[in-house]
């Protein structure tokens, strides 16, 4: 195999982590940006679309199934996120240290539900078949490289995702309240904005979001209960390396996390690769506390 | 009356800030909230507006009872707010920030237009010029005129304004003072204004409240009392 195909495949794969990494962390994002809360049961988002596609694929079998789990892991997850919201978070709100602990707590709960109602070996999701080829070199320099679809497939998703929730903070009426809560939660309250309401649905989605991310994980390995648990440590990590609530550093953050692993794999192991990413990160936070994006301007200052 | 306190209270923490505030604005008027620096002027604005919770005490606001709606709720009703320190949102553009303040047209029935009301870039044409720029990057007068403009945006009963020129270099205080006349006389804005310039006040307002530690000690007209009555009470 030829070095720079080595090198292009460990970039491609360096991108499809990055593309969990965002559908993982944008909810995280969001939500801390708007609330200041960090929800520890984010990960348990992730499981409960894994297993809402498991299960969709179940009533639904063939080549299609994947494509209507998607819509089901997303409204499932959201729900589920209202529910946490509704009787959770928001009663614990500007109470952040609490909130860590029962969401925790939360996670717990969602694992043990997950072990009982389906087992701890975890359940199957299988590709549906146009899910199923590779791209393969085989002459020149890329000689030897594949790109699996179902990665290319993630990548697509994660873009769709990414561009999706941009257009819609960017764009329309409701992300033009979400971005003015964001700035000045009281005055925004005090000239009409239902605060409270826009909380409820940025975390929803921000729930939903992680479903998908779910369903994705799905096509890559067993469905456990602990699914969401690897996915939720480097995603925390991207929030911060992202400077906590900007989505332009999430997605930054997410590709630099992203590429990091997948480079630095080249050289060491995966556990080694692990202890240099978290070195990366704790020499970047050094270096630049506020994160890849910083939230600054004149009137923000003084 | 418009807006009614009764017996307002509040509190930061342990330490209360407003002490049974009496108070009422009739619609049509112009009232002034006159005092020193921390007499609870700008917490009494901010009960109103529901920024701040009143730990005791009514709101009654065109015949209904506030008193537990938040603020949203309030804005909805038809209170304006021009909070002090402007407030702008600093990542938003001018545009932006005026279609905030449209929020506040939510659920209303008696709402003329739902765009932003074109007597607002007449009252400020400077906003025209700058509606792209982020807010966070104006100048003093012209976060000023957008946060008016933003309040106006919501088509409110009634605009509180927190002391509208606090900051602002003189040549722009006197554009703001001349805005606010024509709010007065061409939209027939009803208006409860915190204020430091006497003269100012004196000149815009119907009536006064002066306040110290809390409590309204004094309230009378402008039109039959002379400002120099009152200036001992506000002047150190």
């Amino acid at each position: 195999m030829h070095e720079t195909a080595f090198l292009i495949g460990q970039i491609f794969n360096g991108f499809s982590v990055a593309s969990l990494f965002i559908m993982a962390a944008l909810g995280l994002a969001l939500s801390f940006g708007l609330m200041r809360v960090i929800n520890m049961a984010h990960g348990e988002m992730l499981m409960l679309g894994g297993y809402l596609a498991y299960l969709t694929l179940l009533v639904v079998p063939g080549p299609l199934g994947i494509l209507v789990a998607m819509p089901v892991a997303f409204i499932g997850a959201a729900l589920l996120g209202a529910v946490l919201e509704l009787t959770v978070i928001h009663r614990l709100s500007a109470r952040p240290l609490d909130t860590l602990l029962a969401t925790w707590g939360v996670s717990l709960i969602l694992q043990q539900a997950a072990r009982n109602l389906f087992g701890a070996i975890g359940v199957q999701v299988v590709a549906p078949s146009w899910l199923n080829h590779t791209i393969s070199f085989s002459t020149g320099i890329l000689s030897g490289l594949t790109l699996p679809d179902t990665r290319l497939f993630i990548l697509a998703v994660a873009a769709l995702i990414l561009g999706g929730v941009a257009l819609l903070i960017n764009k329309t009426r409701l992300g033009l309240y979400v971005r003015a809560v964001n700035q000045d939660r009281p005055i925004a309250a005090a000239l009409g904005v239902n605060a409270r309401l826009i909380d409820l649905c940025v975390f929803a989605l921000g729930t939903g979001v992680a479903g998908l991310a779910g369903v994705i994980l799905a096509l890559l390995g067993p469905v456990t209960p602990t699914v969401g648990q690897s996915y939720i440590v480097p995603a925390f990590l991207v929030v911060i390396l992202g400077g906590l609530g900007s989505l332009v550093g999430t997605t930054i953050a997410s590709i630099m996390v992203g590429l990091f692993t997948a480079l630095i794999e080249i050289y060491v192991d995966v556990s080694v690769a692990q202890v240099l990413l978290l070195a990366f990160v704790i020499l970047f936070i050094q270096i630049r506390p506020q994160g890849v994006i910083a939230v600054r301007s004149r009137a923000l200052e003084g | 009356m418009l807006l009614e306190l009764e017996s307002a209270c509040a509190a930061y923490g342990q330490s209360q800030v407003l002490w049974n505030v009496d108070m009422g604005v009739t619609q049509g008027d112009a009232v002034a909230l006159i005092g020193r620096n921390g007499v609870g002027k700008t917490t009494l604005l901010n009960t109103i507006a529901g920024v701040q919770k009143l730990t005791g005490g009514r709101l009654r606001f065109g015949g209904d009872d506030l008193t537990s709606t938040p603020a949203h709720g309030r804005a909805r009703a038809g209170i304006g707010f021009v909070p002090q320190g402007r407030h702008v949102f600093p990542h938003l553009s001018v545009m932006e920030n005026l279609t905030v303040g449209l929020a506040a047209l939510a659920g209303r029935k008696a709402v003329k237009e739902s765009g932003i009301a074109s007597h607002i870039f007449d009252l400020f044409p400077k906003l025209t010029q700058i509606r792209n720029r982020k807010a966070g990057l104006l100048s003093g007068g012209e976060q000023q005129q957008l946060a008016i403009g933003r309040a106006l945006a919501g088509q409110p009963r009634l605009l509180l304004l927190d002391e509208p020129t606090e900051g602002i270099q003189p040549n722009v205080v006197q554009q703001i003072e001349a805005a606010l006349r024509r709010i007065r006389t061409e939209l027939g804005m009803t208006i409860l204004i915190v204020e430091q310039y006497l003269d100012f006040a004196w000149s815009f307002a119907e009536s006064y409240h002066v306040m110290q530690r809390g409590q309204i000690i004094r309230s009378g007209s402008t039109q039959t009392e002379s400002a120099d009555e009152i200036s001992h009470l506000v002047n150190i």
